[in-house]
This record gives C-alpha cells, structure tokens and sequence, in this order.
C-alpha cells in the first residue's frame, strides 16, 4: 500500500469525490491560487477551474452562508476554513443554519456539506491560534463531527462526509498535515460514526481522537516496553460517537483513560466518561482519568506550552494510576 | 520587570527634542497632558516644512529602528529563537511612524498581528518586545502573547490581534469609553485592506459614526491579503468609497510618505478631539516581506519584479532623500543613526535572550482578574 501524508491523503479524496460528483466544489480562502494555506488543495484549481475551487474574501461568516446556500438548492460545498479558530465567525450559519435546516424545514431542506480546516494547536501560535473545537461542534444536534487522526481515515472519512447527506464537521491538525502513513489508493471509504481499535491489550482501555491518536500510539509503545498492553481505541468521529466501541473495550479491559486535546469542563472526555458510567459501572475496576489541555487559553512561552498541552507523559501517568501501579 | 539599564526607545530622544509646533499635533516631547488642544487648529502642509529639522531626525530614527529591529526579528525566527507567526512589517513603516508622532501618550492605539513596528514606534520598549518575541517573563504581554499579541498598557497599547478584523469593533469600543468619560483622547486602530471584507468591520464603522466616536480607523492597503491580491477579494477595489456609506469622512493617501501620514493624522485627529467623529483613511503601502516568516516573499501571488519596483519606494529611503536634499542629513550622520538602531536591536536581543523563561506558576494566573466582590 502506497505511504502518504495526511496531507496527500485529503487531497486524494477531495480530487476523487470532485471527479465523482460535479456537484462538488470547494470554496475558502487561499484554497485556489496559493494552493491552499496548508497545500491540502494543491493542484486542484488547475484541474477542475474557479468554478469549482473558489477563493474567498476573508469573510467566513459569508462564505459559510454562501456554503448552505448552495447546499439547499442542490449543490455539495465543501467549505474550509484557513483554521478553526476563523471558524468562530461562522458559527451562526453552521449551528443556526446548517444544523437545523432539515429539521426546521420538516425534513425538506438537506444540507449535503462538510465545513472542514485544521483544529487545535499547532506550536507556539499562542491563545487565539490554538484551540480544538470539538466538544463545541459535536454539542450540536444535528451536525456529525470527524476527528481523523492518521492519513488513511482522513481520507476514508473525508470521502464519507463529502457523499453525506449532513453537515459534516471535519476536524484535521496542522502538526497532521505532515505525517505519514499507508493510504489505500482509489475508493476508500471509512464510515462515520465508527471508531477503530488501534492497539490490542489487556491492562488498559485508551480513548481518543484526532491528533491525540498519534501520542495514544507512542503511549502504548512506551508502555509495551514495561510490559503494561494497552487498547487504544481511536473514535475517529466524535458525533456520533461509537459507544459500543467503548464499551466492549473498557469491558474487555476494566479501567480507562481519556485523551483529548481540548479542554476538560464540557470537553469530549466528559461525555466519553458518561457513556463509560452508564454501559461499563460493574465493569470498572478504577475511576475513569482524563487527560487534557490545562484549563488555561494557551500561552506563546514554550515552556507555558508544554506544560499546558496534553502529552505521552501526563498519559502514561494516568494510565499508570488507574492500574494503581504508581 | 528587569530594570532596564539604559532607555533605548526614541521616546528618550524626545525628551531633548524641541517642543513642537502646535501645528504637528506631536506634543509627546512637550505637555503630554494637553487638554483640549488636541492637533491643534490647523493641518500642516504635506511637506517636509511642516516639521523640525529635528522631529525629520526622529522619523528616520524611528523607522530605521523598526526596520533593524525587525530584520533581526527574522534572524531570531530562523534560529528557532522566535516561534509561532511572525509577520513582519518591513515596508510599512512610514505609516506607524507617522501616526505616533502626531498621536499623544494618553491616546489608544490596536491594531492586528502585524504589529512590532507600531509597537516600537509607539515608545513600547524595545527590549520588551523583543522578550516577548523569545517568550520571556520580561516580555511586555508577559511571555504569554508573543508576536501577534503584543500588550503595553504603559504606553495605551491596546494589543496585537490575531483574528482578521475582530479588534475594529474593539476600537470603535475605546471610542465610546473616551466619549463615556467625556475624555479628549483618540483610538487609532490598524489594520489590513483584506479586514474590510469582514462583518465586523462594517458593523463597526456603523456605530463609530452612528455615536459619532473619536476612532480613527486605518486601512494600511498593502494590496494583499496574504495570497489574495485586492482585485481577487474586493469587489470595489477603492476601498476608501465604505467611508460614505457610512457618513464618515474618508481619506486615501501614500502611505511611504511620512509627511503624508502626518497630514492625514492630523486632520483626522482634530475631527476626532473637536467634532468627535470618526475617519476611515486609507494608507497605500507595501509589505517588502513574506505575509508571515513561513511565507514566501513572491511567488504565484506576486513577481518579483512588482516586489522590486516597490521597494525603490522604501518609506526610509524617501524619506532620507527627502533630508539628504534639504542638506540636513550627511551620509555621515546617516550611518550613525543606522549604528545606533542596529545597536538597540542587539541590545534588545542581548536582553531578551539573558531574560528567564515565564515560571511555570504563570500558567494558571491571568484567566481570570482577582475579584473583589
Ligand atoms: C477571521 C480570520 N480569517 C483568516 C485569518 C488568517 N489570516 C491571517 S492574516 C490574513 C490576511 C490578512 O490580510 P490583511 O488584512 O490585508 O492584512 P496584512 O496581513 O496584509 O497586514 C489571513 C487570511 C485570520 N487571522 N482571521
């Protein structure tokens, strides 16, 4: 299987579904003639014209109506925001909007669109740059929320949410972009809402999602090397989340630990811990521990930024006391 | 806070400046407090004679600082020193330079992440700057901002921010304070011609002419938002036409000209302080870098040769060959003044570097102020 990056991974499976369905475009800023700011869209203006991969104003909240627009009438926008953070500006017509026009519409209205960009921190990018939406987004009734973390489910999972009848959320990471890994060529679909156990092992259930995946991995080699097997169980999508994923995991192998990026009042890990409560309470033979970002905006100091962000290190430690080895 | 040894700000030299004239609107060297003066009664002519001998020396000092400041910036960026965005204001500096010299210490000033030059040339201490850009506790946001969130509340700097747009509101807020307070102060607010796009510039210049506040709002159109030329993003590329639709006085000019800063500022700031509305002016300039240190400086969005022909319009050069022609500036005293930016700039260097990484305690304070109640 051919290796990619992340980055090459998205661009296949943007190229595939424009070439599938020419009801598919892609708008945002920089997406066209600077080959996007990330260079997930590079070569796509050549191939399919400005019709179909549009530069925009820097005018999120715009573009995004412009987005649902044309899905009520028709038309599959993909719509990319430079990065999350941008994103706040459009809430309204992705939460007010698109979330709830099928449903206000008595089921009239669909909204065929993914509004997709980088999530969360990358480095040093300090308090306005660093942030992962996820538990905001996934609140939401109404929206589906994808949270790939290695190359082959970016690309699975963009392909699904492209051919979605909903507005899919689709979270990527700047420090993704560049990470490789094997990638089927040609359809590869990943479904939404299902989750996949990466790590096979007996001691501990890991629970996360997006660019955690990958300190979850490094976690469970660490860990293999003390002779402690963890199963790292990644969502892949947030909303809806795969409970019964959870489940036969924690179940299998009775304790847990939750690993997110974001922050911990209301974060991800809260409603993974709920699910946990209410499928696994026999099963539990150690409170449920989360890891997280500091309940802190992030600082620029890179020193302030290590310690704020979720890491290998916090991780192990959790897992460690919730095998009541430390 | 380390003390600092030495004051290397142009602030300093100001202090042996001459007072200026009540035209020029700059009283920063002499009655910070004026009261209800403000710019004064009349606009100075857009030349090099509405200015001292000595306040042209000062413009160049304060550019030249800027410009050495910043390319040392890019250094730092390279050897991992600087992290994170890092855009560079090289080109523009005419701009910042004109508009703090006519503004007074008790006026506001914010503006975006592009936002070094404007700080320095608001008397933010370099040094403090410069920590802040490594990330260290002497930083003046604390090590906590870096280079898009630049604060200094000593020096009514409101702040660099990072999200396109989202401070003019803010701006147009420091305006209903002043006039709240029945104050006499200003808000300048800076930012880029791609934020004219955005809501919240339009809902902003609204109410600052609606409330009829003191805030003048400056475009520094550097014809690209990033990637995105002007023609590619805005459907009437003459931006300065927003001003009428919302009944505020609008002006456009050359931005490389400091002399036409200050003419501008100075109109716009006496409309502010006596009739207490609001401006939209438009500065034409040019950015001689990359949009961030992780950009290229031309390419698809640009050639290299526009890149060149600009840059024969260095806001320093004019304005050093402005003076060079008056015969009020040897090559000499140039090299000399050049010296002595370059020698602040390593200072804040030298200092930023010896200074201490934030303590790990900072992490938790700041979220939230200690309430008293
Ligand atoms: C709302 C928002 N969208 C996108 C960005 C990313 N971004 C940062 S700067 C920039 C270009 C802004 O150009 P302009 O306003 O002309 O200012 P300049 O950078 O030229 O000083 C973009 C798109 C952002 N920071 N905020």
């Amino acid at each position: 299987m051919p290796v990619v990056t992340y980055r090459d991974a998205l661009t296949q499976a943007l190229r595939e579904e424009l070439q599938r369905d020419e009801t598919v475009f892609l708008m945002g800023e920089e997406v066209a003639q600077y080959n996007g700011a990330y260079k997930v869209s590079k070569g796509l203006l050549d191939e399919f014209g400005p019709m179909r991969i549009v530069d925009t104003p820097i005018t999120e909240l715009g573009f995004a109506g412009v987005g649902v627009g044309a899905a009520m009438v028709g038309l599959r926008p993909i719509v990319e925001f430079m990065t999350w953070n941008f994103a706040l500006l459009a809430l309204d017509e992705v939460v007010n909007a698109a979330a709830k026009m099928l449903y206000m519409s008595g089921g009239q209205y669909k909204m065929p669109m993914v509004f997709r960009g980088p999530n969360g921190a990358a480095l040093q990018l300090s308090a306005q740059h660093s942030q992962a939406w996820e538990s905001w987004l996934a609140h939401i009734p109404g929206l589906k929320v994808c949270t790939p973390g290695t190359p082959a489910d970016a690309k699975g999972l963009l392909k699904s949410a492209i051919r979605d009848d909903n507005p899919v959320v689709f979270l990527e990471g700047e420090m993704l972009y560049n990470t490789k890994g094997e990638v089927p060529e040609g359809e590869h679909i990943v479904p939404i809402g299902v989750a996949e156990l990466k790590r096979e092992g007996d001691h501990c259930s890991l629970i996360t999602h997006g660019k955690m995946v990958l300190v979850a991995m490094k976690v469970a080699d660490d860990l293999a090397k003390e002779g402690i097997n963890i199963d790292v169980v990644d969502l892949r999508t947030v909303r809806p989340m795969d409970v019964d994923a959870i489940a036969r995991s924690v179940q299998k192998t009775n304790r847990a630990v939750v690993l997110e990026e974001g922050w911990e009042i209301c974060g991800m890990g809260s409603q993974v811990v709920d699910f946990i409560q209410r499928e696994c309470f026999d099963d539990l033979d150690a409170p449920v521990l989360r890891v997280h970002q500091e309940d802190v905006p992030m600082p620029y100091a890179k020193n302030l930024e290590r310690a704020a962000k979720p890491d290998a290190g916090k991780t192990v430690a959790a897992i460690k006391k919730v095998m009541y080895l430390d | 806070m380390k003390t600092e040894s030495k004051q290397p700000t142009a602030a300093k030299e100001k202090q042996n400046a001459p007072a200026p004239d009540n035209r020029s609107g700059d009283n920063r060297s002499g009655d910070s407090r004026a009261s209800g003066n403000g710019a004064g009664a009349s606009a100075p002519p857009a030349n090099i004679a509405g200015t001292t001998v000595e306040q042209r020396r000062e413009l160049l000092r304060s550019m030249l600082l800027q410009r050495r400041f910043e390319e040392r910036c890019a250094e730092a960026y390279a050897l991992g020193k600087i992290g994170g965005f890092c855009h560079l204001y090289i080109g523009q500096e005419a701009i910042s330079t004109g508009v703090m010299s006519m503004i007074r210490p008790d006026d506001y000033v914010i503006t975006a992440y592009r936002d070094h030059g404007q700080a320095l040339a608001r008397g933010v201490s370099p040094r403090s700057v410069m920590a802040e850009l490594f990330g260290r506790v002497d930083g003046c946001s604390g090590g906590k901002g870096g280079s898009m969130h630049l604060f200094d509340a000593k020096t009514n700097f409101l702040g660099g921010h990072g999200i396109v747009g989202g401070h003019v509101p803010i701006a147009a807020g420091v305006g209903f304070a002043i006039k709240y307070k029945r104050g006499n102060q200003v808000c300048v607010c800076f930012f880029g011609e791609a934020a004219v796009n955005i809501g919240a510039f339009h809902e902003a210049l609204n109410m600052a002419s609606l409330w009829n506040l003191p805030v003048i709002f400056i475009i520094e159109n550097n014809r690209y938002g990033m990637g995105t030329a002007i023609s590619r993003s805005t459907a009437n590329e003459d931006v300065i036409i927003r001003a009428k639709g919302y009944r505020m006085d609008g002006e456009s000019i050359d931005g490389q000209d400091v002399f036409a800063v200050r003419d501008c500022m100075a109109r716009a700031i006496e409309r502010a302080r006596k009739e207490k509305r609001p401006t939209l002016v438009e500065m034409k300039t040019y950015r001689f870098m990359g949009h961030s240190m992780s950009d290229a400086v031309s390419g698809t969005y640009r050639t290299k040769d526009e890149l060149e022909e600009n840059m024969k319009r260095d806001p320093i050069l004019l304005l050093h060959n402005k003076m060079f022609e008056a015969g009020e500036l040897t090559e000499g005293e140039m090299h000399k003044m050049d010296d002595e930016a370059k020698a602040i700039a390593q200072d804040a260097w030298d200092f930023a570097d010896a200074s201490p990484e934030p303590p790990l305690e900072d992490l938790y304070k700041d979220v939230l102020a200690d309430s008293t109640s």
